[in-house]
């Protein structure tokens, strides 16, 4: 089991700075400090990866929570309408122990050039994390046998029951099903 | 008045049926392995109209629904494009076709299918479903989505449903063909082993 933690970023920033350093040298210390203490400000998103194997454990917590666990990308045009109707739950719900998981299924090579630049443009505040398994056919019946892959797809669990939705959702439907796993 | 009277009967039979079929629960409908794939007379991006019975010849096909502004798509483009160098010939030709409801993404119009077309060399027919009648039947959910089909004295039989292979990221390390191996089989007279797969896609835009 392992987990890639994308912090590229800051790996990026750094060999910036070592370059600027190499080519020239008479550059002020200061600019280069200062700079690093905005991108500490700037709080950048960090991206958890996962394959699936590792993943897994996020689709069997067994606690007294409602876990809502979509499946997304940046590219996917449908994901994006309805991802505002998560955010809204993740922060409607929280005091009633509602836990939204954002799963994006976005290409690695892209984690860095779409993924993390659009949770800081749209500022989400769900947890999002990305699942990297090209084999998905080996694990999308895991997620659901009902599931033949497209997305956006949703699953809502609690340790008592789950129920896998092959589509987008409005607001509304939304709340309607996330309320059927609330007592 | 005949054509009235055609049109009320046609809704009637429709509701019939929905009202039977509405409570199964059923996700999703379409073919499914053995099933009878329909024919289809669809617009080819040169204009002409193009059906599986235009192929005498052939042994079978690999239809592929797939479109432009897909990622998982555009991925598999020249793969697709390698599987009708490879089985055209041998009598199992690649049809393309794209299902996406162009008002809601232009990037899969005509011009643009043209476009790409062109730019990617594709050999195969690269067809709309003007409509969007042809992809429910077969029940494609996504982009891509491949169902082998061949043809046989009752018609064109569905033997395989799913993905191109097992890795859309990496060419270089797919460990599976599954519509290569389904067409292999299929030309040695042999039973399709993997006969349904799962892949990521992108929901057919309507």
């Amino acid at each position: 089991m392992y987990i890639f933690i994308v912090m590229n970023i800051r790996v990026l920033f750094i060999v910036f700075v070592l370059f600027l350093n190499c080519k020239n040298e008479n550059k002020p210390q200061e600019i280069t400090s200062t700079k690093e203490k905005e991108y500490v400000l700037e709080d950048k998103p960090i991206v958890e990866e996962y394959d699936f194997n590792a993943f897994e454990k996020f689709l069997n917590i067994k606690d007294d929570k409602v876990y809502v666990v979509n499946f997304w990308a940046t590219w996917c045009a449908p994901c994006i309408k309805e991802l505002p109707y998560f955010e809204a739950i993740h922060e409607n719900y929280k005091n009633k122990n509602v836990v939204v998981l954002l799963v994006s299924l976005d290409f690695p090579k892209q984690y860095q050039k779409k993924l993390i630049p659009f949770m800081q443009k749209h500022k989400l505040k769900s947890k999002v994390v990305a699942l990297n398994d090209p084999d998905s056919n080996s694990w999308i019946p895991k997620v659901s046998e009902e599931w033949s892959g497209a997305i956006p797809a949703t699953l809502i669990y609690n340790k008592e029951k789950r129920a896998f939705y092959e589509q987008s959702f409005n607001y509304e439907e939304l709340k309607t099903e996330v309320n059927r796993f609330i007592n | 008045m005949k054509k009235a009277i055609k049109i009320v009967s046609a809704l009637a039979i429709v509701l019939l049926i929905s009202a039977f079929t509405v409570s199964k629960v059923s996700v999703h409908s379409g073919y499914k392995i053995g099933d009878i794939a329909t024919d289809f007379s669809l617009k080819n991006i040169d204009g002409k109209m193009v059906s599986l019975a235009d192929y005498t010849d052939a042994k079978g096909f690999i239809v592929i629904f797939t479109c432009n502004t897909c990622p998982y798509a555009v991925a598999y483009e020249d793969r697709i494009e390698a599987l009708n160098k490879k089985y055209a010939d041998k009598g199992y030709p690649v049809i393309a076709i794209m299902p996406n409801n162009t008002d809601v993404q232009p990037g899969d119009r005509l011009e643009a299918m043209q476009a790409r077309a062109k730019a990617k060399g594709f050999t195969f027919p690269y067809l709309k479903d003007e409509g969007q009648k042809i992809y429910p039947q077969y029940g494609a959910t996504k982009t891509p989505h491949v169902y082998v089909l061949q043809k046989t004295k009752k018609g064109n039989q569905v033997k395989y449903i799913g993905a191109i292979d097992d890795n859309y990221q990496d060419e270089a390390s797919v460990s599976k063909k599954y519509v290569e191996n389904a067409v292999d089989a299929l030309l040695l007279g042999k039973e399709v082993e993997e006969k349904e797969t799962r892949a990521i896609g992108c929901t057919i835009k309507v």
